[in-house]
């Protein structure tokens, strides 16, 4: 998830850094001239639902919805991230600019997982379950492994480290959940409303 | 300050960001924070904003780092409650607060007040790739967009007395504002790309602003430098 400036090992951070800078070099060759303004808009729709908060339980969480990008994005689902973050860090303050490298990996890496194992399935789909299931697994899916990620880059920045990282991972079982209902929902909806964006016929 | 070249404040955040980042004595971070602060300072920034993100990053920090101080040694038996402070994992803790904060403050001084169109430019002069660069402004202009937007519609569904609450027909509801979000953004891009391409769009994007460095940035620059050695010098010689 979303991790703050200061808490993670230099190696750590350059590693998230390089690692998400070959991603991000991968995911603008795969996005045309053309492509850029779907992709933005795009990326501003994530930016700008990610301010929705939804309640669960007592509290509520905010959504996040990386599993929806990668299925719509792709590979260019890493510089969409990228940009969306940065946004995030300079106008809000939230995350961090050292950490940037590190919390694009974080939450792209399961979005373009995400597109690979589910789209060919949303080619299959025909009823509006099916469609709801494969949105509720990709959207709770995702966020699994972006707090799995998180946790490991927590962990793996100090022995002390691994309580916070369970920490973590422990407050995320709600997010999970909301973010598995919500996606499941826009998937179905996208299936009656717009299926394009989910499954574009291949060129 | 607000006047200097914003490519040198972006290198000089980054910079410095980087350094206190990788730091690890208390000697440098201090110092690193005193910096901070004085940049802050200088900065002459908002204070209610600054406020708010300093207590958003500090209550992380509070909610996660007694983990670190209780539990840091692994010979600290695991179950004992309070009594389990360890020396090692305070200072830890310790360290990642005043890291975590002078970082803040330096992002903010130097970064975060300029406007994001310039940020743009400034990444594109600092040979950032192009089309993230213009994936980075496109984006800009429509989160405005967007977000208005999305207010519209939580007025709208308000007004009908939709409350956010932990139900059926609350998911349903954000699910379908959410898809709405999404379709009609992905609609407008395709008006925006015809009619750009009306207008003579052949896939080249140009940028129209230029920095020119002054007399003052230069030696903002050089004082920079003189801070980044320091740090650099206080943590490694």
């Amino acid at each position: 998830m979303h991790i703050s400036e200061g808490i993670l090992s230099p190696p750590v951070l350059i590693g998230g850094a390089v690692l998400s800078a070959a991603a991000v070099v991968q995911g603008l060759r795969e996005l045309d001239d053309e492509d850029i303004p779907r992709a933005a808009v795009l990326t501003a729709a994530f930016f700008v639902a990610s301010l929705i908060h939804v309640p669960v339980g007592f509290s509520s969480a905010h959504l996040i919805l990386n599993g929806l990008l990668g299925i719509i994005l792709g590979w260019a689902a890493f510089p969409a991230i990228l940009v969306a973050l940065l946004l995030q860090a300079v106008i809000f303050n939230f995350g961090g600019l050292t950490v940037l490298g590190v919390n694009t990996f974080i939450l792209a890496v399961p979005a373009v997982l995400c597109r690979m194992l589910f789209v060919p399935v949303l080619r299959r789909s025909h009823t509006r379950t099916a469609f709801a299931l494969v949105g509720a697994l990709a959207g709770g899916l995702a966020v699994t492994l972006s707090g799995l990620l998180g946790a490991a880059a927590i962990a793996a920045s100090g022995r002390g480290f691994r309580p916070v990282a369970g920490a973590l991972l422990a407050v995320h079982l709600p997010v999970i959940i909301t973010e598995a209902l919500i996606t499941a929902g826009i998937v179905s909806f996208l299936s009656r409303v717009k299926p394009g964006m989910l499954v574009r016929k291949k060129k | 300050m607000a006047h200097a070249d914003p490519r040198l404040r972006v290198v000089t955040g980054f910079v410095l960001a980087m350094l206190l980042a990788v730091s690890q004595r208390f000697d440098t971070l201090l110092a690193g924070l005193a910096l901070a602060a004085i940049l802050y300072v200088a900065a002459e920034l908002p204070t209610e904003p600054m406020r708010r993100r300093l207590v958003h990053l500090n209550i992380f920090m509070a909610l996660l780092l007694p983990f670190l101080a209780l539990h840091a040694t692994p010979s600290e038996g695991a179950w004992l409650p309070a009594l389990a402070l360890s020396r090692e994992g305070a200072m830890a803790a310790l360290r990642i607060v005043i890291k975590g904060n002078a970082i803040v403050l330096v992002v903010s001084a130097l970064i975060s007040t300029m406007d994001t169109p310039t940020l743009g430019h400034t990444l594109a002069h600092l040979r950032v790739p192009d089309k993230l660069v213009h994936l980075f402004l496109f984006t800009v202009r429509y989160v405005e967009v967007l977000h208005m937007e999305y207010l519209r519609v939580m007025r709208g569904i308000r007004a009908r007395g939709f409350r956010p609450r932990a139900n059926r027909h609350t998911y349903r509801t954000i699910s379908s504002l959410a898809g709405m979000l999404l379709v009609r953004s992905f609609d407008r891009s395709e008006r925006v790309l015809a009619a750009m391409k009306c207008r003579g769009f052949r896939g080249k994007f140009f940028l129209l602003d230029y920095f020119h460095a002054a007399r003052g940035d230069f030696v903002f620059g050089l004082v920079a430098l003189a801070f980044a050695v320091t740090l650099a010098w206080m943590e490694w010689i």
